[in-house]
């Protein structure tokens, strides 16, 4: 079951400029590895080696964070949406 | 004159012009404001300092504009009050406030970074301002619109305290109030920023924005006579404020204007929520975001974006955190009020009483000077003291009225 996916702009090369795709998947993990198949190199720029998003990537489905849901394992149905969004952090 | 070279990530290390944009292309790093400090360290003197003007732009050096600042020229340099009641009461020898609730234009501290951000929105051709508020960002960035000539689009959480909600509406811009939290609306104006060319202020022009806290650090050491105090204790809602004042001290390290360690950092933040507080109390090393529930709306932030840099900024520093419960945020208001005539928002209680906290574990000395930041005017949040105060007495216009009821007030008026 496809859902929609918003790409933020520094992720849009990737994906060839488009700011939303659909992937496939029954979960959040799911939907990360078939963003990696149409878009290799995807994975890498949202997951750190374990797997886990990275420290300034936040990920929301329909609205909210993944980390209030089930992380990776956050299920998913048709008409859902997922938003990958960089955090918004000031530095030093 | 400007000793800008660009924007750099954090992170990686990677330059990238300045632009309207926060984060790294590469890593997602936090991108940050790269400063020709050698260039700065030649030229910026005590001085230098003491013949600008009485506002944040007396440390115009360090802050991130090409030209003159155009608009909120009148910014910062608040009192560094000596608490001498409260210094007496717990013991400590030198405890100031430094007392942003009477920072002009609108009474807190956010005018120092949106000053710092409309001007450079200027700079960088943006003609919209916008911002994601929790109520005294939203104030500001009306309130310098206005001044700019330019239409703003502000967004809160619904729910804001109403001396905000008026605070912003009276200077003209677009108000949304969103249904949700503040970490919703941060997360609907990121998404926002990626569709519209608006100058968010704290989302795509968050590096110069943020580099505006750092003139509480700047003020704090020039009104000290250029010392550094012995701790800092800040309010943490993003985390933001505090990793800046503690660059503050260390630029001013670097360039010799002060000398000896850098303050210890100290977080406060509410019970109902103090993600990064707990973050530094338990010792870990993953910020776990909360949702909030807390009087202090200021603060309520359950996934603060500069929450690990705060926390590192904390532990480099050998300082601590705290948090303040419902009840002895108010307490502390009150507190603050009666023993220094100072009229704090919530978040200022928090502050106060995160500091007792401190003072009562042992993590603030009583012979170092400290400084406990107050953020924002107490009229703006008054509904957290509902049903607390008495009733003024209500008496005919009479000497005989007030006479009569003198008697009974003794123990009061000679307390």
């Amino acid at each position: 079951m496809p859902v929609l996916v918003r790409i933020p702009t520094p992720l849009r090369r990737h994906t060839g400029g488009a700011g939303e795709v659909y992937a496939k998947g029954k979960d959040v993990g799911e939907i990360v590895d078939d963003l990696e198949r149409q878009f290799p190199g995807l994975r890498d720029r949202l997951c750190d080696e374990t797997g886990d998003f990275r420290k300034f990537i936040n990920v929301y489905v329909n609205q909210e964070d993944v980390r209030f849901l089930q992380g990776r394992e956050s299920l998913l149905k048709d008409g859902d949406e997922v938003s990958i969004v960089p955090a918004i952090a000031g530095g030093r | 004159m400007t000793y800008v070279r660009g924007l750099v990530c954090r992170e990686c290390g990677r330059a990238v012009p300045q632009s309207p944009v926060h984060v790294c292309e590469y890593c997602f790093g936090p991108l940050e404001v790269d400063y020709e400090y050698s260039a700065i360290r030649a030229v910026l003197t005590k001085e230098r300092v003491a013949a600008g003007p009485p506002s944040i732009w007396r440390y115009r050096d360090l802050l991130p504009l090409d030209g003159e600042p155009l608009v909120g020229r009148h910014v910062g340099l608040t009192p560094l009050v000596r608490a001498r009641n409260l210094g007496e009461a717990w013991g400590l020898r030198e405890l100031y406030l430094k007392n942003d609730a009477v920072c002009h234009p609108t009474w807190s501290f956010k005018d120092r970074v949106v000053s710092v951000a409309v001007n450079k929105a200027r700079e960088l051709g943006l003609d919209t301002l916008a911002c994601a508020s929790t109520g005294n960002l939203a104030n500001s960035v009306a309130a310098h619109a206005a001044e700019a000539g330019l239409p703003a689009f502000v967004f809160i959480p619904v729910g804001l305290e109403a001396g905000k909600v008026l605070g912003t509406l009276v200077y003209g811009p677009v108000v949304f109030a969103v249904e949700g939290t503040y970490d919703d609306v941060n997360r609907l104006c990121s998404e926002l920023a990626d569709r519209h060319a608006w100058a968010f202020v704290n989302v795509n022009l968050r590096p110069y924005y943020a580099e505006g806290s750092k003139t509480v650090g700047y003020e704090i050491a020039e009104q000290l006579g250029w010392r550094v105090p012995g701790h800092v204790v800040v309010p943490c809602a993003g985390g933001g404020l505090l990793t800046k004042i503690g660059k503050a001290f260390a630029e001013l390290g670097h360039l010799g204007l002060v000398e000896g360690q850098p303050p210890r950092m100290h977080a406060a933040q509410a019970a109902g929520c103090g993600p990064i507080v707990t973050m530094i109390r338990e010792g870990s090393a993953v910020l776990v975001p909360v949702r909030p529930r807390t009087v202090a709306k200021s603060l309520a932030i359950g996934n603060p974006a500069d929450g690990y840099y705060a926390a590192q900024a904390v532990r480099e520093s050998g300082g601590w955190a705290a948090h303040a419960t419902e009840e002895e945020i108010v307490e502390a208001m009150e507190l603050l009020a009666r023993t220094e005539g100072i009229f704090a928002e919530t978040a200022g209680g928090v502050t106060l009483a995160a500091t007792r906290k401190l003072v009562n574990e042992g993590r603030i000395g009583a012979d170092e000077p400290v400084v406990v930041c107050i953020t924002g005017s107490g009229l703006k949040t008054v509904e957290a003291l509902d049903r607390r105060l008495p009733e003024p007495m209500r008496v005919g216009a009479s000497l005989s009225a007030v006479e009569a009821v003198l008697p009974e007030l003794q123990a009061i008026t000679t307390r």
